[in-house]
């Protein structure tokens, strides 16, 4: 990252530093007191958006996390006498280690979806508070923290206070600064859109989902136990309430949960708002207005401030147009060692249903293989097995001289095979460049996501997408999604390709230029699984054709040998045609 | 080891409770597997039809069923004005996760405004009455509710199965694109179930009113038991939902007598995390 690229970074430290100086001099009380409690949402509403807002899994349990880190920091000092500073890092690890049980649990059910992980969340606040209340933590009436001694940071305890919510606030948006800009936000973007194809893209995406929850409820935990300070007095009641869950998920909405900033902003404007509304029925009123500006935001501003502004700032100020890349040559990059695909025996079934019986085939580097078959017949399922979206019940899948079967998608991925869907999956929320660029990132070559971009514009040009970098997918037509498909699946820089019907829809002009594309492809040394319905091009383009037949390999060999198979003319044509 | 008699209340109360449950997640159920809008405000409905129950009899000695009468139809209108506010702003099902949020939180707020934050409890001559059944006691009103529930649960159980317009709502939430090209008007009856959901929020606040001590917290008492009831029970599925209801009910009051009753609210979401680990395809 080059330094002007770094510029945010270092205004968040001047701007802390600035905040610092300001106590330093002697702010009134009052002051501290009231920016203390922005820093403190600043830290939660940004921590929040790590999981829920970059990978779009809403937590409605940042609450519960927000609350043992109070309870450790309330339980170890009055009980076991530890300093309170002592006491910040162990509740952080402790709500980081409480968020990542609860994802290694949910996480793992299959087919997970926002609205369940939501309200599993919810239930969480409510499961810790009964806990709390019913052991020796709490007990029921409260704890006091009155008699714990605070270290003088500065001269007065609120300013002590001010300082340790100000670190933790800038530490917090340069953290989403940081994993907006690396391998782990590119990720959960990804897996935002679409996990599946994040997976399939290369993305470990149970890890980076665990990584995520563990670091946004650390950071919870701590805020929690500075909180448990400057209230002095834990209850059940109020910390478990629903308060916290509701405002971060508002404050983050409200400024945009998917850029680093945004829930700073969001943080920033409500809980000054807030401020104006304490005490007894104006506090009622005040939760009714937030609520009500809530239910506006996500109706009207879906994507919240701050990416609202900034789209306005770039209309006004149209970026210099980017420079087009040279000639539309295959990028030179460094690919593993070419290596022989081979599936040996694959069985799977679908409840009753059995998709493949027992089906092996070879394709070797430099070769195109054709999948061809009526529909049903087993190739998408075929397609799926080897990419690792699904285990076969039998048989394996090697690559050279690893194993794919029981490895996880990711993995698969990692170690060289590239795909593309049938029907384009690209993710929606993500420019062309950015959708290419998750692929270089994750497959095989795995670069950091600067040179990964660079490496996908070239890819990009390859592909004749370079002018339709910026756009977002829902711009593309049917072709162009097809060919991004095909650029994403070279980006990981693949030794297999598994090519799904790439041809379909598309008009004799494009179909020549796929057919040049997938040349030049099979040139590099690529092993080449070609399912297509056009018979024609894969007579044309395929060393070997293999025919499939509900599940089964019913004829193998060279284009005109197989297709002329008496089985083969039999299932498409029907027995009267076998002559 | 508690005594027999005391294991036998504890199941009949949990039943009872459990009609509860099972009524509310009626709404919810339907609401979620049919429109897939997912209802936090249901809860909120609910405890508003409880007050306005409360109020009605208290001030105006309205008896509560004449009041249930007025609620109701109110209700319904307030179900089909929210399902307007989510047609025209094409709400999906995650996004009425965190509108819905809001406006909980504002009838909640609504509700603390008017009649404080303090217990309310509607007294009335039936409150205390109950059967004796050899040595167990069966209030009268806690009966009625759970009955009300098994009524309503088996017949929008037939109203779905046996209908027109229940085979076209279903027909509707598997894929509405086809079901509108066999000519189902998937708006109307989209307005009609949630205008239902709404009204059976409202005859759940009657109960409620009757049996129960309000408070505007009560809400959030609520949600994770309920939600765990839809989900145990199966969207969409009526009957589903009341037996779900009862099975939760029955297993909290179990816990409340072998164990304490503050443990409780750990029962429904053990059930619930239990029933996603064994049978994740559930929703």
């Amino acid at each position: 990252m080059s330094a002007a690229g770094r510029r945010p970074l270092l205004g968040l430290l001047v701007a802390g530093l600035g905040f610092a100086a300001l106590a330093v001099a002697g702010l009134p009380a009052f002051y501290e007191s009231f920016l203390y409690l922005i820093f403190s949402w600043i830290a939660l509403a940004t921590s929040w958006s790590f999981l829920s807002g970059y990978a779009g899994y809403f937590s409605f349990g940042h609450g519960a996390f927000f609350g043992a880190g109070m309870y450790t920091t309330a339980a170890l000092t009055t009980m076991l006498g530890v300093p309170f500073l002592a006491t910040l890092p162990l509740a952080g690890v402790l709500a980081a280690a409480l968020g990542a049980g609860i994802g290694a649990v949910v996480f793992r059910v299959k087919r997970l979806r926002g609205e369940l992980f939501g309200l599993l969340t919810l239930a969480v606040g409510f499961v810790l508070a009964t806990i709390v209340l019913n052991t020796r933590i709490d007990g029921g009436p409260g704890v006091y923290l009155s008699a714990v001694p605070l270290p003088r940071l500065l001269a007065s305890p609120t300013g002590t206070l001010y300082l340790l919510g100000l670190a933790l606030a800038v530490v917090t948006v340069g953290a989403a600064w940081v994993i907006v800009h690396s391998r782990l936000g590119l990720g959960l973007y990804a897996i935002h859109d679409d996990e599946d194809v994040a997976e399939l893209e290369g993305v470990p995406t149970l890890s980076y989902k665990l990584i995520a929850f563990a670091l946004s409820a650390g950071v919870a935990g701590v805020a929690g136990g500075i909180h448990a300070m400057y209230v002095s007095y834990v209850t059940v009641g109020e910390t478990f309430s629903i308060t916290v869950p509701l405002y971060v998920v508002l404050m983050s909405v409200l400024g945009g949960a998917r850029h680093w900033l945004g829930p700073a902003v969001g943080a920033t404007i409500i809980a000054s708002s807030l401020y104006v509304f304490t005490g007894g029925q104006q506090a009622v009123l005040g939760r009714a207005l937030v609520a009500l500006v809530l239910i506006l935001v996500i109706l009207l501003l879906p994507e919240g401030i701050v990416p609202a502004l900034l789209a306005r700032w770039r209309r006004w100020r149209p970026r210099p147009a980017v420079a087009l890349a040279g000639p539309a040559a295959a990028p030179v990059v460094a690919t593993a060692p070419a290596a022989t695909l081979a599936c040996e025996d694959v069985w799977r079934a679908f409840g009753g249903i059995q998709a493949l019986r027992g089906v092996s085939l070879a394709v070797a580097p430099g070769e195109i293989v054709g999948l061809v078959g009526p529909n049903g017949s087993g190739k998408t399922t075929l397609i799926n097995v080897i990419s690792g979206y699904y285990a076969p019940d039998r048989g394996r899948v090697t690559l050279g001289t690893e194993t794919l079967t029981e490895r996880p998608a990711h993995q698969v991925a990692r170690l060289g095979v590239g795909r593309t869907h049938q029907i384009p999956r690209p993710f929606a929320h993500l420019t062309v460049l950015d959708n290419v660029a998750v692929a270089a990132t994750f497959g095989a070559g795995g670069a950091t996501p600067a040179q990964a971009r660079a490496e996908a514009r070239d890819w990009l040009a390859f592909t004749g997408l370079d002018r339709r970098a910026t756009a977002l997918p829902h711009a593309l037509n049917l072709h162009e999604r097809k060919f991004l498909e095909l650029a994403r699946a070279l980006a990981g820089r693949p030794r297999v390709i598994l090519l799904d019907e790439v041809l379909s829809g598309l008009n004799p002009a494009e179909i020549a230029s796929a057919i040049r594309l997938i040349q030049q492809i099979r040139a590099r040394g690529v092993a080449i699984l070609f399912v297509e319905h056009l018979i024609r091009a894969v007579l044309e383009l395929s060393d070997r054709v293999v025919v499939l037949n509900e599940g089964e390999v019913i004829a193998a060999g060279s284009p005109q040998e197989a297709m002329r198979a008496e089985r083969v003319v039999e299932v498409y044509l029907g027995k009267a045609h076998v002559a | 080891m508690p005594s027999l008699t005391l294991l036998g209340q504890a199941l009949v109360s949990g039943l009872l409770a459990g009609g509860i449950y099972g009524l509310l997640a009626l709404g919810l159920s339907l609401s979620w597997g049919l429109l897939r809008l997912v209802n936090l405000a249901h809860f909120a409905l609910a405890l508003l039809g409880a007050y306005l129950t409360y109020q009605l009899g208290a001030t105006f000695h309205m008896p509560p069923w004449l009041a249930a009468l007025a609620i109701v139809p109110a209700f319904f209108g307030l179900g089909v004005a929210l399902h307007a506010v989510f047609t025209y702003f094409r709400v999906t099902e995650f996004t009425s996760l965190l509108v819905t949020f809001g406006i909980t939180v504002i009838i909640e707020s609504v509700i603390q405004w008017v009649w404080t934050a303090d217990y309310r409890r509607y007294e009335t001559a039936w409150a205390t009455a109950s059967l004796r059944v050899g040595p167990l006691f069966v209030p009268t009103l806690e009966l009625l509710a759970c009955l009300t529930a098994a009524v309503l649960a088996l017949a929008t159980w037939a109203w779905l199965r046996f209908t027109y317009v229940g085979k076209a709502l279903r027909a509707s939430a598997e894929d509405p694109a086809i079901a509108a090209a066999f000519g189902v008007n998937h708006r109307a009856q989209g307005f009609l179930l949630s205008g239902v959901s709404a009204a059976y929020a409202g005859i759940a606040g009657a109960f409620i009113a009757l049996i129960a001590t309000l408070a505007p917290s009560q809400i959030w008492a609520w949600i994770g038991v309920v939600f765990a009831v839809v989900i145990i029970g199966g969207l969409a599925n009526p009957i589903g939902a009341l037996l779900g209801g009862l099975l939760v009910g029955v297993s909290e009051s179990v816990t409340m007598a072998v164990a304490a009753p503050a443990w409780a609210p750990l029962v429904s979401f053990s059930l619930l995390i239990l029933i996603l680990i064994l049978r994740p395809g559930r929703v």
